[in-house]
């Protein structure tokens, strides 16, 4: 029997202990990532010539990146993956990958597939958050990880969730000045959540530790009201704190974000079902508790379930194991794993209850809202979309373009079913359907499938 | 195009702080004309940022644009060069004498 071809998509926590977990099978998997060096986002390793050791770049998780680097580092090195860095899968179908890189398209075979995509920030609109200077809190965390650089002289930090706080401790500790950290969770939400997150405790503690350092920058219970920008950038953020009073702050940078988006858009175009997630709210794929999704497709990691780097790795070992096993191919024990999936996934649902997605702020958005930031769709025009064309998220969109921008929908998609929900009248955001996701996932010159061989 | 023009004052100075890893050797490389310097290990867009407050002009709205995800994923940052193809500012390392453009390319249709 010809070894079967295994292709993984994503070299994160997940990508990285499935490759591993094939290899010590004795397969010879192929690993596409976009990234130059493996590790995913939350371990993304900087370039070369940067000098930060492991411990400045990751804190107490840094035995856990280096752990990862040197695993995959070790097989690329010994030829036991073929690992194909800097490219983008943009499409696939009838078991063919379409990745573009710098040298143009390449095709890829296989025959069982394998996606730890990974996630982007969960974005709610804010007025004025087209401005040049308003950042996701993932990119803020990238450009200070990866390049040493705060993305303003003095930031605010906004939206919910867990990165909110980590960021905001990671660039005062950089040296970066933070005006103001502003959560849209309420701290009564918090608590009652506390329950679940009690699960692991040292996170727990290092979550209050945190807060503790932040100080009166932390407002908990706030909406966000609007941006203030010139020409040349942001200026400053307008909120309501908790108790009603109205606040305005000066800033030259603004980070946005509530918590993840799981990655998806591969999983669909590969046939995987979906459902929404009320605890998450958004639309996840379908599937096992081991990853399987379809005929010979699996998942693992933030791209099936947003448990965080730690679940990643757990999901990523699993969703090989299914793959090793469907193959008819001895696997590992898998019983343990899927006992710490649960405890991840039962903390991480805690995570998403104490810091939920603000479905008031982004209902009572103004109708000149920029929803849209690819191509400048306001609030307005999406809810007069949705009143003359029907409460349906495909049909708002084909009728008035949320979400046909090249972003493809990741960040409007979200605030637009709220927004085309409450037109409809329906009670929950879901309830509009989800935008189906279209080849290529990523903007693709001509030339790349003109030459591709 | 426009040729280049050493030392001329910055028009606004840059949008991003260096924090740390500043010991890094340094790139030259052109933006809209004037010779600028970053980091070798810099993307395309900390390069840019580190001395002009925007990336670009919006295509559907009056404002400029600097970015927003740095992850590949929002395509906000997508830039001209003077010479050869339009490149994503994020993930693109930065390198010696690159000829970067803010403004859309004026012979572009
Ligand atoms: S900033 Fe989002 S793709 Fe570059």
């Amino acid at each position: 029997m010809t070894e079967p071809r295994v292709v993984i998509v994503g070299a994160g926590p997940a990508g990285i202990r499935a490759a591993e977990t094939l290899v010590t099978a004795g397969l010879r998997p192929t690993v596409i990532d976009e990234g130059a060096r493996a590790g995913g986002q939350i371990y993304r390793r900087p370039p070369d010539g940067f000098t930060r050791p492991p411990a400045t770049l990751y804190g107490s998780q840094a035995g856990k990146a280096v752990a990862l680097h040197t695993a995959f580092d070790v097989l690329v090195a010994a030829g036991r993956i073929v690992h194909v860095p800097r490219h983008s899968v943009v499409a696939l179908a009838d078991g063919v990958l379409h990745a573009v890189g710098d040298g143009g398209g390449h095709r890829i075979g296989y025959d069982r597939l394998i996606l730890a995509t990974g996630a982007t920030d969960r974005l709610a609109p804010v007025p004025n958050w087209q401005a040049p200077g308003v950042y996701s809190l993932g990119a803020m965390q990238i450009a200070l990880k990866a390049q040493g650089v705060a993305m303003g002289r003095r930031i605010v930090l906004a939206g919910s969730g867990p990165l909110l706080t980590l960021l905001a401790t990671q660039l005062l500790k950089a040296g970066a000045q933070i005006a103001a950290v502003l959560d849209t969770a309420g701290l009564r939400g918090q608590i009652a959540a506390f329950a679940d997150l009690a699960v692991r405790p040292s996170f727990a503690l290092q979550a209050l530790a945190m807060r503790a350092r932040l100080g009166r920058r932390y407002h908990a219970g706030v909406v966000l009201e609007g941006i203030e920008a010139t020409d040349s950038g942001v200026t400053a953020v307008r909120w309501t704190d908790a108790g009603g009073q109205e606040r305005r702050t000066d800033c030259d940078a603004v980070g946005l974000g509530w918590h993840l988006k799981a990655e998806t858009q591969l999983a669909d175009l590969a046939g995987c079902r979906f459902a929404y997630d009320a605890t998450w709210a958004q639309w996840l794929p379908c599937a096992d508790r081991m990853g399987r999704a379809g005929d010979g497709v699996y998942l693992a990691g933030d791209g099936l379930r947003l448990l965080g780097a730690d679940g990643a790795e757990v999901a990523g070992r699993l969703a090989a194991a299914a793959c090793l096993s469907d193959l008819g191919l001895p696997g590992p024990d898998v019983a343990a794993d899927l006992k710490r999936l649960d405890r991840l996934e039962r903390f991480a649902r805690g995570i998403a209850r104490a810091f939920p997605w603000p479905a008031d702020q982004v209902r009572a958005l103004p109708d000149d809202t920029v929803l849209c930031r690819c191509e400048g769709i306001t609030a307005g025009a999406v809810r007069e979309t949705a009143a003359y064309g029907g409460a349906e998220a495909n049909r708002v969109k084909s009728l008035g373009r949320a979400g046909m921008g090249r972003c493809q929908g990741r960040y409007c998609q979200l605030a637009a079913a709220d927004l085309i929900a409450a037109s409809g009248g329906l009670a929950q955001a879901g309830d509009v359907g989800r935008l189906r996701a279209q080849a290529p996932v990523r903007p693709t010159p001509v030339r790349a499938w003109l030459e591709e061989g | 195009m426009s040729g280049t023009v050493f030392a001329a004052p910055p028009e606004t100075s840059g949008r991003l702080v260096r924090l740390v890893e500043t010991g890094r050797e340094p790139v030259r490389f052109v933006l809209d004309g004037v010779e600028r310097m970053a980091l070798a290990g810099d993307t395309v867009l900390t390069a840019i940022l580190a001395n002009a407050p925007a990336l670009r002009q919006a295509e559907f709205g009056p404002e400029r644009r600097a970015g927003f995800c740095l992850m590949g994923a929002c395509q906000d940052c997508w830039i001209w060069q003077e010479q050869g193809p339009r490149l994503r500012a994020c993930s693109t390392p930065v390198a010696d004498g690159m000829r970067l453009l803010t403004r859309t390319r004026e012979d572009w249709p």
